[in-house]
């Protein structure tokens, strides 16, 4: 009897296992289809693109690559997307940390007023300005220039108060008097002492801006039109319009756009896993 | 979804700061090496001077300028000026299309908010098994949309749904149905974005509702357990009740990013029908930047920030209430 009941109850386990597997793959295979579509239709023609589902790769990726980039230098635009991600990365993140160092570890008038508005401005919808931005942008005579897309980029207040959380917790006032005593000039104590500490904070959430600046449409959009500065997603989205009804040479287009953020996302995989996950931690 | 997290942290950052400022009053020798002599906080300013002047001229300008344009009519080749009062803000709402993008965005963020939140949790509930093989290689499969170029998602969706010839309509095909042109038909084109957003998220929200589950402590599921409980019983009773808060939370605050819904509602389709699916922001991009009518788009964006502001203010009000219930909300806060 015991046994009939326990090689039941074994039984429903394995079911329910093989149903929890079977519904957790079914869903990372539709997750993967798109990606799936996206290198096999790079690699044939136009014709059977449209006619017929295709599940093998077939021979015209170079054809497919060579009429693409007839029409965009791509290139160009991996570079202009490269130049930029890292200017706004390391920009941004030193000047806020800059900001998060003082608001952290310095007492002084209107502190708490100014930080006040850190806080308010992170919740401010990010379109809010943007029609007084372009227009400011515009009579400053900074279109088309990467100027606009660098520094604005520099009062991001979340970067701000994320620093300023890391440094309460990292950084000793014990080891900033030490310094002192020692006849540490100012800056000379920042960037060897407050950076260096901070570089766990600063890698996470450098990949975040790096990942983001990479990603960004809206704002290169309305700021570039010189064709040799557009970013990489500013020429994938004009190959639509360049090629017509080229799938062939789109779907190339896409793959090359994606082959940089894999690369990205082998390298930094966990540091975003943790990132979100810190996120988590914070709201329950 | 970032602004509630950190209002709440800096609560908690307040408490350490108030902690923290007493350490430094009562705390430190006289005469010593002292961290906030006068002397040394003049170099704060220089600290935080090239954040706050960025600031002032490219964050706070503009939207003061902004509002300063919603009240004038810009003339489009000269970029010569005219106050015209309310008159943008009176034709934003009598016109109606700023309400039927407000509806577009809505429907659009329902339908790919819920089964978006939906597969993510269960996904959750999946990979937190401790006997689940594979979780690694399929919590980064499902995360990896996430990192993709918007301009590529949605390029890529408006291949693969188009008509006749694309992917998803060749499928349709081969399993002799008839191919369905979803461009071309309102609620169709407004579930493919919906599809591509979810596509793009639902990874995200794995990862974010695994950290929760995992932090739900060991202790409880193991009393559970000597009490004879089954796994089933265990989910039900034990991780899906203490994640209530954390779901309905992710829910609410996720109308934020919703109503901003821009890349794929410019990208997925180049035109729909009736303009089923030109959301709020796009809306106000194409005020602006086809129509070229800066103070018409300047009284939108800030029509889109009061829509936000009143979603901010509801999502606060249901996360206080929800939290309320649960009456221990105050020690859960302060341990995580």
């Amino acid at each position: 009897m015991k046994d009939k009941a326990l090689a039941a109850s074994k039984m429903r386990k394995i079911i329910a296992r093989t149903v929890v597997y079977l519904f957790a793959f079914t869903v990372a295979i539709t997750a993967f289809y798109p990606f799936y579509v996206m290198i096999i239709s790079a690699t044939h023609d136009n014709y059977n693109i449209v006619a017929k589902i295709n599940l093998l790769p077939g021979k015209q990726l170079a054809a497919n690559y060579a009429r693409l980039t007839q029409n965009i230098e791509l290139y160009r635009g991996i570079f202009n997307s490269v130049v930029l991600a890292v200017a706004v990365t390391v920009v941004q993140n030193y000047f806020t940390t800059m900001a998060a160092y003082a608001f952290s570890k310095f007492h002084f008038k209107g502190r708490n007023a100014l930080f006040g508005v850190v806080m308010v401005a992170m919740m401010l919808p990010g379109q809010l300005g943007i029609i007084g931005f372009y227009k400011e942008v515009q009579s400053m005579n900074l279109l088309n220039s990467y100027f606009t897309l660098i520094v604005p980029t520099i009062a991001n207040c979340f970067a701000v108060f994320f620093y300023k959380q890391y440094l309460d917790g990292a950084l000793p006032n014990e080891l900033l008097e030490a310094a002192i005593v020692d006849g540490c000039k100012e800056l000379r104590i920042f960037h060897k002492i407050v950076l260096p500490l901070m570089i766990p904070a600063l890698v996470t959430q450098g990949v975040m801006t790096f990942i983001g600046t990479w990603n960004s449409y809206l704002t290169p959009l309305i700021i570039l039109n010189d064709k040799k500065k557009l970013t990489l997603p500013l020429m994938i989205a004009t190959v639509r319009d360049a090629t017509h009804a080229d799938y062939g040479a789109q779907y190339v287009g896409m793959l090359v756009s994606v082959i940089p953020m894999v690369i990205v996302f082998c390298f930094t995989s966990k540091i975003i896993m943790e990132k979100i996950s810190i996120g988590a931690a914070v709201k329950g | 979804m970032h602004n509630k997290k950190t209002r709440d942290s800096y609560k908690i950052s307040e408490i350490k700061w108030i902690k923290y400022t007493k350490k430094l009053n009562y705390g430190l020798k006289e005469g010593g090496a002292n961290v906030n002599s006068k002397k040394r906080s003049k170099y704060a300013y220089l600290y935080i001077a090239p954040f706050f002047i960025v600031f002032l001229v490219f964050s706070l300008f503009p939207i003061l300028y902004s509002f300063v344009l919603s009240f004038c009519d810009m003339d489009a080749l000269s970029g010569r000026l005219s106050y015209i009062g309310l008159r943008n803000y009176q034709r934003m709402i009598e016109s109606g299309y700023f309400f039927q993008s407000i509806g577009n965005t809505v429907l659009i963020w329902i339908m790919s908010i819920i089964p978006q939140l939906t597969i993510a949790f269960i996904l959750a509930l999946i990979l937190s098994n401790k006997w689940f093989r594979g979780r690694f290689l399929l919590r980064n499969i499902y995360y990896f949309p996430n990192l993709v170029t918007p301009v590529t998602i949605g390029l890529l969706f408006g291949a693969m749904f188009s008509y006749p010839g694309g992917a998803i309509n060749n499928i349709i095909s081969a399993l002799g149905l008839e191919a369905v042109d979803f461009q071309n038909n309102q609620m169709l084109a407004r579930v493919v974005i919906a599809i591509a957003i979810c596509w793009k998220n639902f990874g995200f929200n794995i990862i974010y509702f695994t950290a929760g589950i995992n932090s739900i402590s060991e202790d409880v599921l193991e009393a559970a357990q000597v009490d004879g409980a089954s796994n089933w019983q265990k989910t039900t009773k034990i991780t899906l009740p203490l994640m209530r808060p954390i779901l309905i939370y992710v829910l609410v605050t996720s109308i934020i990013g919703g109503l901003q819904i821009f890349d794929e509602s410019h990208l997925v389709f180049k035109s729909v029908p009736g303009d089923a699916t030109v959301t709020m922001v796009k809306y106000l991009y194409d005020s602006a930047f086809m129509r070229f009518q800066f103070g018409y788009a300047a009284a939108v964006a800030y029509g889109i920030f009061v829509i936000i502001a009143i979603a901010s203010l509801f999502s606060l009000l249901v996360t206080r209430e929800k939290k309320d219930d649960y009456g221990k909300k105050k020690v859960g806060k302060g341990e995580s």
